[in-house]
């Protein structure tokens, strides 16, 4: 809520000079002797901070402060497809329960479907306090309109203080409509989440499109929305249920809509790489998609799972389930070996959980060798031959 | 027929970094490029256009000025007009500042019918912004679209890809679209067509041009979500640094996995 205010008398070529090399995103323009900021700002403060001291000022514009006590409730919605609850929300009740010990405020879960009484089930199982369940034939299958008027409702009615979403397709889909329609703050894909007594959620993720990490929070708007990754938090502990599954009357809910869901079929099943126990993780290093033959004997001795980054997936060589990184999905195996891949933040995020880290690259500077067990420095059109004559001797 | 396709200018490399010491981010170049999903949202428009000749194609997008030159990488793929929406009072907009600002935009232009935007862009990642703009203006939204099906008069059919499923639907319009990476191959700008648009001028619209000019609602002020701090990513990890030659790197590799009882 501010600007950034320039003080102009104190202007010359060389603090012009040394505010554009401070601004990461270009947004000083210098012309006929004024110096001001475009819309490439981004208001991160470097200016402020970092730049010479008393040009830039940031100043506070004046805030609508709300009242957060009317806001309790940390609320996980569980995603839903053919009754079956996304793992995801285990991972996010278990997230829940740790922040509210912070604030002591309740723990709540929303499931919304048509035959969904063993999913509410399953959240106490899992310690929430309250499972709010929204049951109608007309909420079989997940429609945005339909499942946002419902979470209008809940919020209407609990007023709750946080709600978090799977960032699975679906979650990434609908937690925005939600966010727009009750003009509140939506953080997507954090890789950690903390909590002020306040209430205020702390959010990390990575920002910019760079190797940078933001912690984001939303210090005026209530609820709070953010989505978390499948496997970047850990499934809460499962203990004897206390909470009350409270079901809720959807009669005075809209139910008009204009999406006609016409037909859905059920993708082959591949294996998912986000349960796999050994993976072999390839990046741009390699040159022609038939040089991944280097890699079989490996693939066969350790019976590992193949994934990849995220420009292998645009050159079209994998299917879009096998790329690590949060565009596609994060996995802890016991067992990570990084061939070639220069290490992108989002997809160190997506496997720095990984137990044994190993990686190959003859690049040194590489990201993932500061996050690895065992970095080895070579070009893995090397290495590899020279592993696959090692692992020939072996039957 | 009227389409408006939102794109936008990212950052072509990722090698931004924050200096540990001082808190400065370091970036190694100013280079700037159209987000690669947005191919994908071209290329949707511009076979909905090759069924319906009497459709138009505006490309938009939220920027600085030098944004500009994504717009006109759309002009040379096909779109037939476009259009810059841009203030300074727009810096520091989140997902939903930003959303807000491209549906007062889009409402601007009037009488659309489709919008289509990438699934996501390579710099925020969010793949939230498409879904707002849906809500703002009120209209449905499907999101991850591999295939236009159908256009009729009042609604198209079109099918759409998650993790676990395809799903065809129908969908009432007005609508947005957010289109994933399919089997249509984007087209390069055309030569020809950078001739014809030559004198093309791209239409600039400010905060003062649009419905709502209630500052408080963009950039910064209408963002909810504010960035505290940004820092480098943690490492902490120790990390054993094996280098030498072919021979023996593959044989620590061999023997590490060994060791572990990979083997």
């Amino acid at each position: 809520m501010g600007y950034i205010k320039i003080n102009q008398d104190k202007i010359n070529d060389k603090i012009v000079e040394q505010l554009k090399k401070i601004c990461p995103f270009d947004a000083f323009v210098y012309q006929d002797a004024y110096l001001s900021i475009n819309a490439a700002c981004k208001l991160c403060k470097l200016c402020v901070n970092k730049g010479p001291s008393g040009i830039c000022e940031y100043i506070e514009e004046e805030k609508t402060f709300i009242d957060k006590e009317k806001y309790q409730g940390i609320t996980v919605y569980i995603e839903q497809r053919e009754n079956k609850a996304h793992p995801v929300a285990w991972e996010l009740i278990g997230k829940a329960k740790s922040l509210a010990k912070v604030t002591k405020e309740p723990v709540y879960a929303i499931v919304i479907g048509e035959a969904v009484d063993s999913i509410a089930n399953k959240a106490l199982e899992y310690g929430v306090d309250k499972v709010f369940v929204y049951q109608d034939d007309l909420y079989k299958d997940f429609n945005v309109e339909l499942y946002t008027n419902i979470l209008i409702d809940y919020k209407t009615r609990m007023n709750p203080n946080i709600i978090l979403f799977g960032g699975t397709p679906e979650g990434r889909s609908f937690a925005p409509r939600v966010a727009a329609r009750l003009k509140t703050g939506l953080t997507a894909d954090c890789t950690s989440l903390d909590i002020k007594p306040n209430g205020d959620l702390i959010q990390v993720r990575p920002a910019f499109g760079g190797n940078i990490m933001a912690k984001i929070h939303t210090p005026n708007h209530r609820p709070q929305l953010a989505t978390a990754r499948y496997k970047i938090f850990n499934a809460s502990n499962k203990e004897k249920p206390h909470g009350k599954i409270i079901k809720m009357d959807s009669s005075g809910i809209s139910k008009d809509t204009s999406i006609k869901l016409l037909s859905s079929e059920n993708k082959p099943k591949v294996k998912d790489i986000s349960d796999a126990e050994i993976i072999i993780a390839v990046g741009r290093a390699f040159k022609k998609k038939k040089d991944l033959e280097l890699i079989e004997p490996l693939i066969k001795k350790l019976n590992a799972e193949v994934a990849c980054t995220r420009p292998l997936i645009e050159n079209g060589w994998f299917d879009p389930r096998r790329q690590i990184g949060l565009s596609g999905r994060t996995v802890k195996p016991k067992l990570i070996i990084n061939l070639g891949i220069s290490g992108a933040v989002q997809f160190i995020e997506g496997m720095k959980d990984s137990e044994i880290i190993i990686t190959v690259n003859n690049d040194i500077s590489n990201k993932l060798f500061s996050i690895s067990h065992y970095s080895i420095a070579g070009d893995i059109y090397e290495v590899i031959p020279e592993l696959n004559k090692l692992l020939a001797k072996i039957i | 027929m009227k389409i408006v396709t939102c794109i936008k200018q990212v950052p072509a490399s990722s090698n931004v970094e924050v200096d540990p010491v001082t808190g400065v981010l370091i970036r190694d170049s100013n280079n700037a490029k159209l987000n690669p999903y947005d191919l994908y949202a071209l290329e949707a428009s511009f076979s909905i256009k090759e069924k319906n000749p009497n459709a138009t194609i505006t490309a938009i997008t939220m920027g600085p000025p030098n944004a500009k030159s994504v717009l006109k990488e759309a002009l040379y793929m096909g779109t037939d007009e476009a259009v810059l929406v841009t203030d300074r009072r727009f810096a520091g907009a989140d997902v939903l500042a930003t959303s807000y600002t491209l549906s007062q935009l889009i409402k601007l232009i009037g009488e659309v019918d489709i919008i289509i935007c990438g699934k996501q862009t390579t710099d925020g990642d969010t793949a939230q912004v498409g879904p707002e703009i849906a809500e703002f203006l009120g209209v449905p939204h499907i999101p991850y679209v591999i295939e236009i099906l159908e256009i009729l008069d009042d609604k198209i059919v079109v099918k759409s890809t998650y993790d676990t499923h395809d799903e065809i639907n129908e969908i009432k319009l007005p609508c947005l679209l957010t289109i994933e990476k399919s089997n249509l191959t984007p087209r390069l700008p055309s030569y020809k067509r950078k001739i014809k648009m030559k004198n093309y001028q791209i239409d600039t619209v400010t905060l003062d041009q649009l419905n709502d000019k209630n500052p408080k609602h963009y950039g910064l002020n209408g963002s909810p979500t504010q960035v505290e701090e940004i820092f480098p990513p943690s490492n902490e990890m120790k990390s054993k640094f094996i280098e030498g030659n072919k021979e023996t790197l593959a044989h620590e590799l061999y023997k590490i996995l060994d060791e572990n009882k990979f083997l």
